[in-house]
């Protein structure tokens, strides 16, 4: 059985449908980006999938069984969500940020378990912050910041991470970081990723599975070198492009068309639209 | 990880971890007021020396200084701690529950609402027994934040929405009050109009005794919360994620902010940014991690009240000027700083 998948789901805002009758998996162990146009849905889904937002009709379902019927305690054991460029309080310590990865195993008497600690200490040395973790957050550096996120939800404990576009306003080292971390998370210890990416080439080089949305549903989903073709970038972005191969990994690249500057001697066919 | 440490018991599921700046901070704001309250219930008209006090306290005191001090001072400063605490806890929970640093019992108008139940009880139900009053001025605050909550609520609610919307409704609250001063019997308005500017003149153990359950059960439900505030000030959806049924929470939580709210008001008047100046020190003095502002804002309320009503009462003998007046005199300027740092946010 997947852990996670959806079943006749639809989604909306008001009166407009947003996802209309969704059956989908995400593979369980593997990295799935969704990808799309700004607006297409992506987002909208992921949040679905961590009960953020509630189904107008279908089901979301979590190891078989509907996600709304779950306590949402044992949701929170099982999947965490990262919402995108989420804000801590001025002056919280990334350890007492942290540990707020615990509040599913937490009671007022229980606050501060042997587990909570080996979990709390083990998510800020998988996310390099042990030597930050009593600076407040509000000082560290963007990069920084999304990983001290990143470890509450370690702390959480989860087989499942989900993510709204962890990479934002980060810069490109940063960005790199932040998914090669990901990436670890997922290899070593086998954790399913979820998550929204805006980069094309990124999303193909650390996804197993993406899966691209538009049109109130999904067009196309499945391993990149597979799906992503001129045609899909053109139906799901609108953008011309030249799909071509990352001479480092191997995986799918997008050349968008444009305009821009032309260096001289290039082949005329690579330029032109 | 050094600023924390922990205790665990052998065999039951039970640990704390615990902030060491906090708990000393905590401390020596309990022992601060602790000396204040015992200096200032020595001073007033007849002064009597600290170690009198001390002595009166232990029950080994002089007949008159102890005439003086149980009967006349004592209630009083029993009531400027226990008021003090309470709007402190009152505001530390509704920045929490809002995010929002400007957010206040008083400011919101929800002080102003219990105001009003408040001063209708007075008016109407005079028959009935005073110890219902906390329970009015409760449901005065309760249906204003409720209405708040509705009219700012637009998929959410912005911290700016609902700081516009409250300051409208707190205007609307102290017309309703007025109103219904200028159509109550003559001796009524006079008491009316001290109670609500905010003082605790003339209070007896009655009124100690008429509020102190209250807060010392809503202080209890505060702590056992503090978990569900943490998570709460990280946002609605990281609130979701780690298993938080968020809006009961926030429904529960806002209940006991206008039930601490009711309870000062219904003793104190309107104490005027006490709710909004206390979170801030604390926060502050040990950060914002809500057990930590919980412990320290408690003292810090207390303090403020019993050295604001320790200047009204004894700076300008014979007259005994209301708390509420000083509390806004250093309130109001910090509440336009606040205002004014945030203006670009």
């Amino acid at each position: 059985m997947q852990a996670l998948q959806t079943n006749a789901l639809t989604l909306s805002y008001g009166d407009r449908n947003i996802i209309e009758n969704l059956d989908m998996v995400v593979p369980a162990g593997k990295i799935t980006v969704f990808i799309g146009s700004n607006g297409c849905g992506k987002s909208t889904l992921l949040r679905s999938l961590a009960r953020l937002l509630k189904p107008k009709t279908g089901a979301v379902l979590l190891d078989g069984q509907a996600i709304s019927k779950w306590p949402t305690k044992e949701v929170a054991k099982r999947m965490a969500i990262l919402p995108q460029s989420p804000i801590a309080p001025e002056g919280l310590t990334v350890l007492q940020l942290v540990k707020q990865g615990r509040y599913p195993y937490q009671n007022w008497l229980q606050q501060w378990s042997e587990e909570d600690e080996k979990m709390v200490m083990g998510a800020l040395a998988s996310t390099r912050l042990t030597e930050l973790a009593d600076r407040p957050v509000d000082s560290l550096s963007g990069g920084q910041r999304q990983r001290a996120w990143i470890a509450m939800t370690l702390a959480q404990g989860t087989n499942t991470i989900l993510l709204d576009e962890p990479t934002t306003y980060l810069d490109m080292t940063h960005q790199i970081e932040i998914l090669d971390l990901l990436f670890e998370l997922n290899e070593q210890e086998g954790r399913t990723i979820v998550m929204v990416l805006h980069d094309l080439n990124l999303a193909c080089r650390y996804a197993h599975h993406i899966v691209a949305v538009h049109d109130q549903g999904i067009y196309a989903q499945g391993k990149p070198e597979e799906i992503i073709t001129e045609d899909l970038v053109r139906t799901v972005f609108q953008m011309d492009c030249q799909i071509t191969t990352d001479p480092l990994f191997g995986t799918p690249m997008c050349i968008p068309f444009g305009k821009g500057r032309k260096v001289v001697g290039m082949k005329k066919q690579m330029v032109s639209v | 990880m050094k600023t924390y440490f922990s205790l665990r018991h052998r065999r039951f599921p039970v640990s704390l971890h615990i902030h060491k700046r906090t708990l000393w901070v905590t401390l020596l704001l309990a022992l601060a007021t602790l000396v204040v309250a015992i200096i200032s219930t020595g001073m007033g008209e007849m002064n009597i020396s600290p170690i009198e006090v001390v002595k009166v306290l232990l029950g080994i005191g002089g007949e008159q200084e102890t005439l003086i001090v149980q009967e006349f001072r004592l209630p009083r400063i029993v009531v400027g701690i226990l008021v003090g605490a309470a709007l402190a806890v009152a505001g530390s929970i509704l920045q929490g529950l809002v995010r929002n640093p400007l957010a206040a019992p008083d400011i919101l108008g929800i002080t102003g609402g219990a105001s009003v139940t408040a001063v209708a009880f007075l008016l109407f139900f005079e028959t009935l027994s005073i110890k219902w009053l906390p329970g009015a001025s409760f449901i005065g605050a309760t249906l204003i934040a409720l209405l708040l909550y509705a009219l700012a609520w637009k998929k959410g609610v912005t911290p700016l929405r609902l700081v516009m919307i409250g300051v409208g409704l707190k205007i609307v609250t102290s017309a309703a009050v007025t109103l219904l001063i200028t159509f109550s019997p003559f001796l009524l308005q006079n008491r009316a109009i001290l109670w609500l500017t905010g003082s605790i003149y003339g209070v007896s153990w009655d009124d100690v005794t008429m509020i102190s359950p209250w807060i010392v059960i809503l202080l209890i439900l505060s702590v056992i919360m503090t978990g569900r505030v943490n998570v709460q000030q990280l946002g609605s959806e990281i609130a979701t994620s780690v298993g938080n049924t968020v809006n009961r929470d926030n429904f529960l939580l806002l209940l006991m902010c206008t039930a601490l709210t009711g309870t000062a008001v219904a003793v104190g008047g309107e104490i005027s940014f006490v709710a909004l100046l206390a979170p801030h020190i604390s926060k502050q003095l040990v950060g914002p991690s809500f057990g930590s502002v919980l412990s320290v804002s408690i003292f810090v309320g207390a303090l403020i009240i019993l050295l604001a009503d320790l200047v009204a009462r004894v700076a300008f003998a014979p007259l005994d000027i209301p708390v509420g007046v000083f509390t806004s005199a250093i309130g109001a300027p910090f509440f336009i700083y606040l205002l004014y740092k945030k203006r670009n946010q």
